[in-house]
């Protein structure tokens, strides 16, 4: 398959394994995580990425205590097929 | 290069499959919860330092008893507050493992002061993550050690009052003013800044340890969203305005720099080198011809029940005594009474070709009942095929079981005819031992060097063991 190389940096929020504790969005310095609208199966409203200005800072993913709920992938980052959409 | 990607880190299961909710992907933590972060943080560490395989994290009672669930290394769980003692053991047998104390502040604090502060004294080389959420998070929100003064809690309803419940305990500065201990810090998880902090902290922490540069403590100000009653972003902001003005951040100690690594030798941990660190005489291990040992006699799962006083428990000790003679691996497990007479006690025996998994014997193939009760207790626990050997001396009813083996045995009276009561158990040790075929007399004799205290008694003994298994092989014929 294709190598592809992120151009921008990215930030995806698992809805299932989020608690929607809101630190990820209070920690957030340009602000781009926001509730979801929908609640999750556990009956969260999850936090999600708003699409835009991500900076790949990581400090959500540092901020969140899930281990999974939040992955950040920074500019460069070496991917295939649709990983990172 | 720096990764590219952040996500969770490998030293956790993909799936948390010892976790009985159906839920295999998520912790059991409350949302927000402090605990969380500080997993993530050593995990990370643990990655980066590629040490996950040689890591045993010993979890406590709080709510990260379960921290097994989660941490893909060793893991071992601890009785309340003797997460440092276990540490300390299995760092001390096992030199070249990551040891990692995890702890609340209830366990560490409360129940578990004694502990920590003596494996902080001894300097020993592990590493200590403290969780202080200032309150019993998994028990409902009681007062800890660490709560704070005027502080809410279900056990404080008008909050701490120090001339009731004292003052917060300081753990960091208190174990900071040992001697032994090389790197204590205070970090916090209310902001980025010292999340960062306490990532840093938690990898310092660690990498002493790899270092051997001896004991290193974080002490991290956590939240309890459930705890507390607060929702995370709050609990955030009450960390900062309450809890660091009590719990001031900061390195208290670090002396790594000025320290030489020390590193433990491995110990000798052999039965001679034990027998003779204890004094006792060293005899070079014997292998006596083996008399036949039928194969359904082998791997006995024993138990031996009476009355405390009659040797119940030393029978059961010789027994595994003779079974470690004879390169079995054995257990012993004693289970009494408060009383040291008169009340009942029993003990479990394994000896085996293959070690053993638990030393509980719950179904006995082989049941020694020294009195009336003890045979009416157990008989039904025998399985189909066992063997009850009974003091028909002492127990004036007979087996009901028709689908086990019998051998009636007047132990005491044989005992007292020989002159000493107290040898009985010798008696029965030595009839079992020929009915079975499971021990030769020598191994006996043998056992009689490490199981009889007073060398003056080793004559009778000896006598008691010829008289009991000349019995057991005439039971055996007949
Ligand atoms: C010997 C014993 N005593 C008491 C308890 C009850 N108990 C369970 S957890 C706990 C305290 C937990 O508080 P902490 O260590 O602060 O951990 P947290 O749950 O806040 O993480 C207590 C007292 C127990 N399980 N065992
Ligand atoms: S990586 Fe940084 S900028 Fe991107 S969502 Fe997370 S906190 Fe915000
Ligand atoms: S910090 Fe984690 S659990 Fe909390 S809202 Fe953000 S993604 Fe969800
Ligand atoms: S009760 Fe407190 S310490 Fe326990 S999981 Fe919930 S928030 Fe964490």
């Amino acid at each position: 398959m294709e190598k592809k190389i992120l151009d921008k940096p990215f930030v995806r929020v698992y809805p299932e394994l989020c608690k929607g504790c809101e630190l990820c969005i209070d920690a957030c310095p340009p602000q781009v995580l926001k509730f979801h609208e929908k609640f999750n199966s556990k009956g969260y409203h999850y936090a999600t990425y708003i699409g835009e200005n991500c900076t790949g800072c990581g400090i959500c993913y540092y901020a969140c205590p899930e281990p999974e709920a939040i992955v950040v992938y920074k500019k460069g980052y070496e991917y295939e097929g649709e990983e990172v959409a | 290069m720096a990764s590219k990607i952040l996500q969770k880190p490998e030293a956790f299961y993909k799936r948390y499959e010892r976790n009985p909710s159906s839920d295999k992907k998520s912790p059991h933590y409350c949302p927000g919860c402090g605990h969380g972060n500080v997993h993530k943080f050593i995990a990370e560490a643990l990655d980066d330092y590629n040490v996950a395989d040689q890591t045993i994290l010993i979890s406590p009672v709080g709510c990260s008893v379960f921290a097994y669930y989660y941490f893909d290394t060793g893991n071992i769980q601890a009785a309340h507050g003797r997460a440092p003692a276990v540490a300390t053991g299995i760092k001390r047998a096992h030199p070249h493992s990551i040891v990692i104390s995890y702890q609340g502040d209830g366990d560490l604090a409360a129940i578990g002061t004694a502990e920590i502060l003596h494996a902080a004294n001894r300097g020993e080389n592990i590493t200590v993550f403290f969780v202080n959420n200032a309150i019993y998070g998994m028990t409902g929100g009681q007062m800890a050690p660490t709560t704070l003064v005027d502080q809410y809690s279900t056990t404080t309803p008008r909050g701490r009052n120090p001339h009731n419940e004292g003052y917060p305990i300081k753990v960091a500065e208190l174990i900071s003013q040992l001697e032994a201990p090389v790197y204590v810090e205070r970090v916090s998880l209310h902001d980025t800044k010292n999340r960062n902090k306490a990532r840093r902290a938690v990898r310092k922490a660690l990498k002493n340890q790899i270092d051997n540069l001896g004991f290193s403590l974080v002490e991290i100000l956590s939240p309890c969203t459930s705890g507390w009653k607060m929702d995370a972003v709050p609990s955030m902001k009450w960390i900062e305005e309450n809890m660091v003005p009590q719990f001031p951040l900061g390195v208290f100690k670090d002396i790594t720099d000025e320290v030489e690594p020390y590193e433990r030798p491995e110990m000798d941990l052999s039965a001679q080198d034990i027998k003779k660190a204890l004094g006792l005489e060293v005899v070079e291990s014997e292998s006596f011809e083996k008399p036949d040992f039928p194969n359904k006699y082998k791997n006995p799962e024993i138990k031996v029940a009476g009355f405390g006083g009659q040797g119940v428990l030393l029978l059961g000790a010789a027994m595994a005594q003779a079974g470690m003679l004879e390169d079995y691996h054995v257990s012993w497990l004693p289970s009494y009474g408060p009383e040291m007479r008169g009340g009942t006690a029993n003990c479990h025996v394994n000896i085996r070709d293959i070690e053993v998994g638990s030393p509980m014997v719950t179904n006995p193939t082989v049941l020694i009942a020294l009195n009336r009760p003890s045979l009416e207790k157990f008989e039904n626990d025998v399985p189909e095929g066992g063997l009850i050997i009974y003091d028909t001396s002492l127990i004036d009813i007979e087996v009901k079981r028709t689908d086990v083996e019998v051998m009636p045995l007047p132990a005491t009276k044989m005992a007292d005819e020989l002159g000493n009561t107290r040898t009985a158990n010798m008696i029965t040790l030595a009839a079992y031992a020929a009915y079975t075929g499971i021990f030769s007399k020598e191994t006996l004799y043998e056992t009689l060097n490490t199981a009889i205290k007073h060398k003056k008694f080793i004559d009778i003994n000896k006598k008691a063991i010829d008289l009991g298994y000349e019995f057991g092989l005439k039971s055996k014929l007949s």
